[in-house]
């Protein structure tokens, strides 16, 4: 029993695709060193990040994939599901073993169970896209807090830095302990050592948030009250739409 | 000062919230340099207690009018709390909200304070400082007020993404019985502006790219159902005509809610009439996607949609000679006439029949609905079902059948329209 790790990295992972190729491998499982647990009687071994090894195998999947599937590898990776790796890899070896386009062959559930995960990621990043809240700081800085179930901050980098690109942002996955910086040039990578937030409910502290900003937490929120129409309550769509683990980002709520 | 503006947005946003479009979509517009952008298909920011969409904030400008239109809530002669918002304090709140990621863009509607031309300059300003002197590319959708100069109205087109004029009740003579100071022409008019102004610059923007925008996302308007008495051919015909004449991107139907209970000249409803308020939005649906013409939805002899069953039903029930359609052989618009026949499913139809001849199997797995499209097709093994029963016992049979099943939908259309729901200012 064959077990492959790599450094967390899309790259890493595409170089023990390489890596499988080159040595005729054949893996039980691959996973990510962050995720990997001792397993007794498994064989482990780490295949290290190879950047040219990543290069040739994304170029090679690129010519192999219709134009609407050419990201799903990705987005797959960024699942962070423990099943993904190994699946993926599987596909990717169909798509590289088969003369046909793979991914649009909706009969295979192998294919049909990856399409679906690429529609959960998807979502969770459109949900970014809509429940994200900022809090302004007193040095002018936009803050949010998220908590997405997949890893999707690579997703959202290029929409939140064509809409807000006058004003620096941060967004922190408090999970994941990592965030995006725009400083009005460019977007950059962060892990903050001194949180200046409240780390369950990412709430910026008193002493680094603009005085107004509660003004607009206050207004936001009458508003929001006032549109609702009571004779029509209908909590349950309500949830369905804005699923309540988004609730405690939401000054509305 | 924050009291108090708290205090406006509550009477203002409260007044706007009966109006039905909330929709963001259609707007390409890019970002340069400045604040925000345009997503085509438009983004939900929240959603009330009530399960709609929160998109734009939509507001009034004011909830002074001059006017004393009988089904608004907003009528001069109604003793409520009134406010207005100045111009500056509306872009500072769009701009607050926009930074923070609450919102899309804003949705400006208004009563008319003092005169048309002063509200509709109210508006146009506030799009206009929001484009031009904080560079903001959201979402800016404006009522066009009627008997405002054109050009006012031109200089609002050139900073919002969308206009509208509300026509509100169908039939002039009916609008002018329930709101004496109001009249068709008077809204056809800025329409009328507003549509050549967009094929106008669709042209221009052709031959010079840097051609500034004029209504990109285009201008939709809304009618008012039962508070006048027309019958739904009126209403259907006069939609079409502002389809194909006006290119009007939607039209809105808003199910009459009595607000003003004890004006005389309005009808007494048990309820807000959401079936057919629901009919009519399918029978629009039918009219820009399906390709059915108004007069074949509602005719003469059945002016008024049936609310037990959609109008696409309905009229194949009216017109069995046409049916069955073979489905391997049919043009593609006779497939989409079939009752259980959706475009997606039609498309693939056609699409499915160059590689093989099609059976009732292949048809379940394409996403026909066999059990109603079953009595209104022919294909390989299956026999017509239709020959020997008459169109209203299978009407019967078919309205029987769907009996919990048109109940439980019916039930989710009235909550997905909810934002149809009433009425409360409009122009
Ligand atoms: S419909 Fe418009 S014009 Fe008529 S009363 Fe209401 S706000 Fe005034």
């Amino acid at each position: 029993m064959l077990i492959l790790t790599f450094d967390n990295t899309f790259e890493g992972f595409l170089s023990v695709v390489f890596t499988c190729y080159a040595e005729k491998l054949i893996p039980h499982d691959i996973l990510p060193t962050n995720h990997f647990q001792e397993k007794l009687f498994a064989e482990v071994r780490h295949i290290d990040t190879n950047i040219v090894h990543t290069e040739r195998v994304w170029a090679g999947l690129q010519k192999k994939l219709n134009r609407r599937a050419k990201e799903m590898p990705y987005r797959i990776f960024l699942s962070e599901m423990p099943e993904a790796y190994i699946r993926l890899y599987k596909y990717i070896r169909r798509v590289f073993d088969t003369n046909a386009y793979v991914d649009s062959d909706w009969g295979d559930p192998h294919v049909m169970e990856l399409r679906k995960l690429d529609r959960e990621v998807t979502r969770e990043a459109m949900r970014m896209l809509q429940f994200i809240r900022f809090e302004k700081t007193k040095d002018n800085i936009y803050f949010a807090p998220i908590e997405p179930r997949h890893n999707v901050i690579p997703l959202i980098i290029n929409h939140f830095k064509s809409r807000f690109s006058d004003q620096q942002w941060l967004i922190y996955d408090l999970k994941r302990d990592y965030g995006i910086f725009f400083d009005l040039k460019k977007v950059e990578e962060i892990t903050l050592n001194n949180k200046q937030f409240d780390e369950i409910r990412g709430r910026l502290n008193t002493n680094v948030v603009m005085e107004n900003e509660s003004t607009y937490q206050r207004l936001w929120k009458n508003y929001f009250q006032s549109i609702n129409i009571k004779e029509r309550c209908n909590k349950k769509l309500q949830r369905q739409h804005m699923p309540q683990r988004f609730w405690k980002f939401l000054p509305e709520k | 000062m924050n009291d108090k503006l708290a205090q406006k947005l509550k009477i203002l946003a409260d007044a706007a919230k009966y109006d039905v479009s909330c929709s963001s979509s259609g707007s390409k517009r890019k970002n340069s340099g400045g604040l925000g952008n345009g997503v085509a298909a438009g983004i939900c920011h929240s959603f009330t207690e009530d399960g709609r969409c929160v998109s734009l904030l939509k507001i009034l400008m004011t909830n002074h009018c001059i006017y004393d239109c009988a089904y608004c809530v907003n009528r001069q002669s109604n003793d409520r709390p009134r406010a207005a918002f100045t111009v500056d304090e509306l872009v500072e709140l769009t701009i607050g909200f926009y930074r923070r990621n609450y919102i899309e863009g804003l949705f400006l509607s208004s009563g008319v304070r003092k005169n048309p031309d002063f509200t509709m300059e109210q508006l146009m300003l506030v799009a206009k400082k929001l484009r031009t002197e904080q560079r903001y590319n959201g979402y800016i959708h404006l009522k066009a007020i009627p008997g405002a100069s054109p050009e006012l109205i031109r200089m609002a087109g050139l900073y919002a993404d969308r206009l509208s004029v509300n026509i509100e009740i169908p039939t002039n003579n009916q609008l002018q019985r329930l709101a004496p100071e109001k009249n068709h022409q008077s809204v056809m008019l800025p329409m009328n502006q507003i549509n050549k102004g967009i094929i106008q610059n669709k042209e221009e923007r052709k031959k010079f790219r840097r051609t500034p925008l004029f209504t990109p996302a285009g201008q939709s308007t809304q009618l008012i159902v039962g508070a006048s008495p027309e019958s739904d051919q009126q209403i259907l015909h006069l939609a079409s005509g502002l389809y194909q004449a006006q290119h009007l991107k939607r039209v809105y139907y808003s199910g009459y809610l009595p607000v003003n209970d004890y004006d005389q000249r309005l009808p007494a409803l048990p309820e807000p009439p959401l079936v057919r308020e629901h009919r009519l939005y399918q029978s629009d649906w039918l009219m820009r996607f399906y390709g059915y013409q108004a007069g074949e939805i509602v005719t003469q002899s059945h002016p008024n949609l049936d609310l037990e069953i959609d109008p696409k039903l309905s009229y194949a029930l009216r017109n069995m000679h046409i049916f069955p359609i073979d489905i391997n052989k049919a043009d593609y618009e006779m497939i989409l006439r079939i009752p259980g026949v959706g475009v997606q499913s039609a498309q693939r139809i056609v699409a499915a029949r160059r590689h093989r001849r099609l059976n009732s199997h292949h048809l379940k797995k394409l996403g026909v609905v066999m059990k109603r499209a079953r009595y209104f097709i022919t294909c390989n093994e299956l026999p017509a079902y239709l020959r020997d029963i008459s169109s209203e016992t299978l009407r019967r049979h078919l309205i029987l059948e769907s009996k919990s099943k048109y109940r439980k939908s019916a039930d989710t259309q009235l909550s997905l329209f909810s934002q149809n729901f009433a009425v409360s200012v409009q122009h």
